[in-house]
């Protein structure tokens, strides 16, 4: 049984439950009051429209609707702007919910793929854990070169590389991008230490979570 | 008092008076045409020493009429407060001055208003008598509630505890209403987050051990007689027998039914045992007794529950109650809490289309969500029934998705407040016709499905003597709310006040505090029947209507109009006054066709010698006069405040305060045409649903009235616009001066009137 | 006033040859000013930054924010940590938060600490550079060391999101926060009223998702020419690099002709401190900024 399938299984009859054992800031799926101020708050809820827009994607998860909730592209649209939270009159960590919605599914395997954010998400992560420091230039060539699965794709990465040519050139120029990057880079003294700690983070929040479930 | 009556002019100069006008000039007039006997003048009228110098006229010099041409009769009443005189204003004041340019341009009509303001004044108090006061008063002190609910005890005992003798009646063999049915009631106090004792055993001690507080339970109001003060109310007994209280004022707390179920079979009501309305739960909750809450048609703990929200209410179509009864949003939440609270596993959901929980109900709600309880926002089409089971069929609004479902065991139907009100008195035959199909149709509906129906809308709950009908005049939707900015407990039977959900839909909370508001209002109503004044809005008059029954024509047109049910008829058929009952708005007096009806202090002369007063000049002196009568509740305010304001209007206008659109004689208007004014402006309040109307049903009659100006008109040749009826509120300070100018404007337009110097 | 010291925390954006790299550049020569001295905290790690979310987790993402507060709190101990990136700050002050609130996680998060050998004794502040400038010295002290007033150069202070919200620099207002403007004013500019001052750049999405992005970039950017203004000015490394480098890829698609400078308040301020332009590492500007430039000593 995959991941997705055990919790399926689990809280087979309420999703609700299962977003506030298993997702950061949960517990506040049911404190929402349906206002729409988050919905109408979101920028990028606009060019055009996310498929399920936060105050609906609550109503979902109390409407038991878990396959078309963990499966949405919507939550990979928030740009953690902070907008809604500070609106809220239920004052939701609505950032937080859709952030944890989305790490959920992408935990459980079941995020939309080729999901551009969840790749980059994915992908910015474990640049940064790598030597403890982001580099930003693996970080671009892999999110160009690279497709959501993490597989190099060159095609791809060719064209995506070419639109953003211009921005690198520029970049280069003002100093801002270092092409020596590529050879180590900016890092961490202490990686070891970094890698045993979120290791450890790692096995003690799994832990917690399957207390819960 | 002297009979002898002495007239006395004062004019201040004070404010700028002095400045602005020429005092000597109005001085003389007050004598010469005003034929005022004693005429002075002071600097500053309104202080120790102006004050004093007209009460030692009053004293020593034997003046009984007194005038005083200063500022608004709004302002300085303490001042000139003489009780035992007829006083009268001219208002040169905000009336004259502060509405007119300080200009030498503006001078003469300045002047020429002020003039006039003297003689109308000067003619008015000649008109007039001090008001002598009611003499058929009467001094009893019970309160009689009619209702043992939570309303009615909270009034018993607050009455009780201010000191007055308290008759409470209830039809049933106990205290306690609705509340005494429900398990648990909505909180009241800090955190608001769980249902809480309902608290009617302790209010129910309190009225039993209270010696002040008489109780008739199985009881029912035969006959109610008499007006405030003077109440004889015959109580039918559980015997059989009749006992007669003396009762000073009433507060009628008869409460509500629940909107009835039976009309909503498309909600599964009468179809399955296991669709309750909210009543129903409440009765499951108290069987169960704070054990699992079971199902009606197998007698299984309950595992689901849904509540509908809104069932048969809010309803746009006119088919159930249009409105919202404010308490069943928070009802729900907390009969969920039932469930939740003895076990989180169960589900409970509440569908609805707003959640309305005002207050600290926003605290209760999210209590609510905390515990667990699903919301979920949608509009129940229905509600089939399967076995022991239930599907709500509902049209999600969030997911808009118009075939979700809900499979529940027990569905919950919100349905709201409908008043015990009892017979609606204005109801007209039609209406009365439908109202008796719908009430056998819903007798048939109950018998059908075994659940019990509504209480009848034909049985009186007063059985008021009074010759308008049995019961007080209801309002919208069957509630007897009154006027809902200015005095919400006033019912248009004075010294009856209703209290709680007969008075508009309202939750426990607010019902006790109404209850408390009607004491105070019942309190004050026997006390002011007593003293024999005016109730709201002329709180304090002692003057009342008195007629010259010689003259009278027994056409019943006061009998009739006046909104307050004042008015009786005696065995020879004449009209009959009640003076405690009456509310002084003079509507009576501007329907009498033969004009027998009058005040002391205000009388179809008092206005009209005014009218006649006014010194119209010729057609060519382009000096248009303009005749405004100005509601003094919302209009003459208006005006005033325009003038604190310093908003100038036309100096063509010569404006008359009356109490009420309603007292508008006819006569009046053909006067001022006749007599040669060229336009004539009525300002009175709001009337008809939303009305403003300080009288209730005062400016509408009046309106009506008055529709009937066009064919005097006609007859005398004139165009419909010399007549103008406005709607005005007491805010149109800006909109007012404005309107005035234009229709001035309009009235220089349409040329003078030909009517001049007959 | 005396030597203030801080803990900082630069960011990846910031460092030397990053795409901030300009920033830290100005913020130096601003302390300079001012006389702040900041410790770089030794062996410091990324954030997490708001996107790592995807992969991280949550105790993860605290942990790595941990290890930087005990880091600090050993080696520079009673200095608050003050960054400059709005997302780092913004991370790190909501790990503490959260980290503060539940003991559970203060548990979890020692843990795993241990790993790397550390351990969070007394948790320090964490501060943003404005919130410094604003808190402890104050617009009027800040106006103190203007030598060369920005006169007559129009700016539209672009707050956007995350030195805003949730947090926010206290006492402003989360619909239309002052502090910037102030800071414009303060050092002789004029800051221009416009509609988009807090309009989100579309963070990180202007890598996955750039159509949405630019379309907000594009609104923010309309919205400062429309109202007058020459430069834009942002406390934030990314909304920086956001509104700057798109504006090539926005001209070719809606056809506009964007071309308008992107500041930090840093480099404003080291220009009206009396310092070069390379002291503002105004040489590290995608878009130069000329006008700039010409006033700089
Ligand atoms: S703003 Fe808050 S309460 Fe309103 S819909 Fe969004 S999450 Fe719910
Ligand atoms: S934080 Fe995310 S969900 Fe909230 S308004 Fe911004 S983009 Fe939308
Ligand atoms: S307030 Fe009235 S009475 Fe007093 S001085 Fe003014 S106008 Fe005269
Ligand atoms: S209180 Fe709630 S359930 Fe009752 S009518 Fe109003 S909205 Fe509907
Ligand atoms: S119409 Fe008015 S004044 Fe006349 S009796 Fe009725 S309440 Fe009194
Ligand atoms: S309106 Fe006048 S005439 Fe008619 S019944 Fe009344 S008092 Fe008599």
């Amino acid at each position: 049984m995959s991941a997705n399938q055990q919790m399926a299984a689990k809280y087979k009859n309420s999703f609700l439950k299962e977003v506030e054992d298993q997702v950061e800031m949960g517990e506040w799926v049911k404190m929402c009051m349906q206002c729409g101020v988050c919905s109408g708050s979101c920028p990028t809820n606009f060019h055009p429209g996310w498929e399920h827009p936060p105050q609906e994607i609550f109503m979902m998860i109390r409407a038991g609707k878990r396959e078309e909730v963990l499966t949405s592209p919507s939550m990979w649209m928030c740009t953690s702007c902070y907008n809604c939270i500070v609106r809220c009159p239920r004052k939701l960590p609505i950032t937080h919910i859709m952030h944890g919605l989305a790490n959920y599914a992408h935990r459980l395997g079941v995020a939309p793929k080729g999901q551009p954010t969840r790749a980059f998400s994915k992908l910015f992560w474990n640049n940064a854990i790598a030597t403890g420091r982001v580099n930003e230039l693996k970080l671009s060539i892999g999110l160009y070169f690279k497709d959501a699965e993490g597989k190099i794709n060159i095609g791809q990465g060719i064209k995506q590389g070419l639109a953003m040519q211009k921005v690198a050139l520029g970049l280069l120029k003002a100093k801002r991008l270092n092409p020596f990057e590529i050879f180590g880079g900016h890092k961490c003294k202490d990686q070891k230490g970094i890698h045993a700690m979120l290791k450890k983070a790692r096995e003690l929040e799994e832990k917690r979570k399957a207390i819960k479930a | 008092m002297a009979e002898e009556k002495k007239f006395a002019a004062y004019i201040c100069k004070g404010c700028g008076l002095g400045e602005r006008l020429d005092a000597d000039k109005l001085a003389g007039i007050a004598q010469k045409e005003g034929k005022m006997q004693v005429v002075k003048q002071h600097d500053f009228l309104c202080n120790a020493d102006g004050v004093a110098m007209i009460k030692n006229d009053i004293a020593n010099e034997g003046v009984t009429h007194i005038m005083i041409g200063a500022c608004s009769r709004r302002a300085k009443t303490e001042a000139f407060y003489f009780p035992n005189n007829a006083v009268t204003r001219a208002n040169l004041r905000e009336g004259v001055i502060w509405i007119r340019p300080d200009t030498e341009e503006a001078r003469e009509t300045t002047q020429d208003m002020a003039e006039d303001y003297i003689r109308m004044g000067c003619a008015e108090v000649k008109a007039m008598t001090a008001p002598g006061g009611n003499v058929n008063t009467g001094s009893n002190r019970t309160l009689l509630v009619v209702g043992g609910g939570v309303t009615g005890m909270t009034a018993a005992l607050e009455a009780s505890k201010t000191g007055y003798p308290v008759v409470l009646v209830e039809k049933t063999g106990a205290l306690g209403g609705w509340a005494a049915k429900l398990w648990k009631r909505i909180p009241v106090h800090e955190p608001f987050k769980a249902p809480a004792d309902t608290g009617v055993s302790d209010l129910v001690a309190q009225v039993e051990a209270d010696p002040s507080i008489k109780v008739y339970l199985n009881s029912t109001i035969a006959k109610t007689d008499g007006a405030p003060g003077r109440f004889v109310v015959e109580i039918a007994t559980e015997s059989g027998g009749i006992n007669t209280e003396d009762i000073g004022s009433i507060i009628q707390a008869t409460g509500f039914e629940l909107y009835d179920a039976n009309k909503l079979p498309h909600l599964g009501y009468g179809k399955s045992p296991n669709v309750v309305d909210q009543a129903g739960l409440e009765a499951l909750a108290k069987a169960a007794n704070g054990g699992p809450i079971l199902r009606p048609s197998d007698g299984k703990p309950v595992t689901s529950v849904a509540f509908v929200q809104c069932a048969g209410q809010r309803d746009p179509s006119g088919e159930h109650l249009p409105y919202c009864s404010g308490y069943c949003c928070n009802a729900s939440i907390k009969q969920a809490m039932y469930f939740k609270d003895g076990n989180p596993a169960i589900d409970t959901t509440v569908i609805y289309t707003d959640l309305r929980t005002p207050g600290n109900g926003e605290d209760f709600y999210r209590s609510a969500q905390e515990k667990g309880v699903i919301f979920t926002k949608g509009k129940v089409g229905s509600v089939a029934a399967n076995g022991n089971n239930c599907t709500v069929n509902f049209h999600d609004l969030i997911l808009d998705d118009q075939n979700a479902q809900i499979e529940a065991d027990l569905v919950v139907l919100a349905t709201g407040q409908v008043p015990n009100s009892g017979v609606n008195i204005d109801m007209t035959a039609e209406e009365k016709a439908d109202d008796d199909a719908a009430e056998a149709a819903a007798t048939e509906a109950s018998a059908a499905s075994g659940q019990p129906m509504q209480f009848s809308k034909k049985v009186s709950v007063l059985n008021l003597s009074y010759r308008q009908g049995t019961d007080v005049p209801q309002f919208k939707w069957g509630f007897t709310d009154s006027h809902f900015i200015c005095f919400p407990y006033e019912t248009r039977r004075t010294g009856i006040y209703t209290a709680g959900p007969v008075r508009r839909p309202m939750d426990m909370v607010q019902a006790r505090e109404d209850a408390t508001g009607a004491a105070l209002k019942a309190i004050q109503a026997l006390e002011n029947a007593q003293l024999g004044r005016a109730a709201h809005p002329r709180s304090g008059d002692l003057s009342f209507p008195k007629v010259r029954l010689e003259g009278c024509t027994q056409c019943k047109r006061c009998t009739v109009e006046c909104p307050f049910g004042a008015i009786d008829e005696d065995e020879r058929r004449f009209p009959l006054f009640n003076e405690s009952r009456c509310r002084r708005c003079g509507t009576c007096m501007g329907a009498c066709p033969v004009r027998v009806i009058s005040f002391e202090n205000y009388s179809v002369d008092t206005v009209g010698s005014q009218i006649k007063a006014v010194d119209i000049p010729d057609e060519f002196s382009e000096k248009p006069r303009i005749l405004i009568l100005a509601c003094e509740n919302d209009a003459y305010p208006a005006l005033d405040m325009a003038a604190m304001k310093r908003n100038e209007y036309s100096a063509f206008v010569r404006v008359i305060p009356v109490r009420c659109l309603g007292s508008v004689n006819t006569i009046w208007i053909t006067d001022a045409l006749n007599a040669g004014y060229d336009g004539v402006m009525l300002m009175g309040c709001k009337h008809g649903e939303e009305y403003q109307c300080h009288f209730v049903k005062g400016s509408e009659l009046g309106r009506y009235r008055l529709s009937k100006v066009g064919d005097t008109l006609k007859n005398m040749n004139l165009e419909t616009e010399r007549v103008k009826d406005l709607e005005v509120a007491i805010t149109d300070i800006d909109n007012l001066p404005r309107i005035i100018n234009e229709y001035a404007q309009q009235i220089v337009d349409m040329g003078m009137s030909p009517f001049k110097g007959f | 006033m005396a030597k203030k010291q801080y803990a900082f925390y630069p960011g990846c954006s910031s460092q030397k040859g990053a795409s901030a790299s300009n920033y830290l550049t100005s913020v130096e020569s601003m302390c300079k000013t001012l006389d702040i001295q900041l410790t770089e905290i030794p062996d410091w790690n990324c954030c997490g930054a708001s996107i790592g979310y995807g992969e991280a987790g949550e105790l993860p993402r605290h942990v790595m924010n941990a290890r930087n507060f005990a880091l600090a709190e050993t080696n520079l101990p009673g200095q608050d940590i003050v960054a400059t990136c709005a997302a780092c700050w913004l991370g790190a002050k909501e790990s503490k938060e959260r980290i503060e609130h539940s003991s559970l996680l203060l548990a979890d998060t020692q843990e795993a600490l241990k790993e790397a050998g550390l351990q969070i004794k007394v948790m320090p502040e964490i501060r943003h550079m404005a919130e410094v400038l604003v808190e402890d010295f104050g617009f009027e002290e800040l106006g103190k060391h203007v030598k060369n007033p920005l006169k007559g150069l129009k700016f539209a202070g672009y707050v956007g999101c995350q030195t805003n919200r949730p947090f926010g620099i206290a006492g402003e207002n989360f619909e239309n926060p002052m502090y910037l403007d102030k800071i414009i004013e303060t050092m002789g500019g004029e800051a221009v009223p416009y509609d988009q001052k807090v309009t989100c750049c579309g963070g990180a999405l202007a890598f996955s998702e750039p159509e949405k992005a630019q379309a907000q970039i594009k609104d923010i950017v309309e919205s400062a020419y429309d109202n007058g203004a020459e430069m834009i000015v942002t406390p934030c490394p990314l909304c920086q690099a956001n509104v700057e480098i798109y504006q090539g890829h926005i001209n070719n698609k809606y056809n506009t002709k964007f071309n308008i400078p992107v500041l930090y308040y840093s480099q404003l301020m080291t220009i009206a401190y009396g310092g070069s332009a390379k002291d503002a590492g105004l040489n590290g500007q995608v878009i130069r900024a000329p006008k700039l430039e010409a006033i700089a000593k």
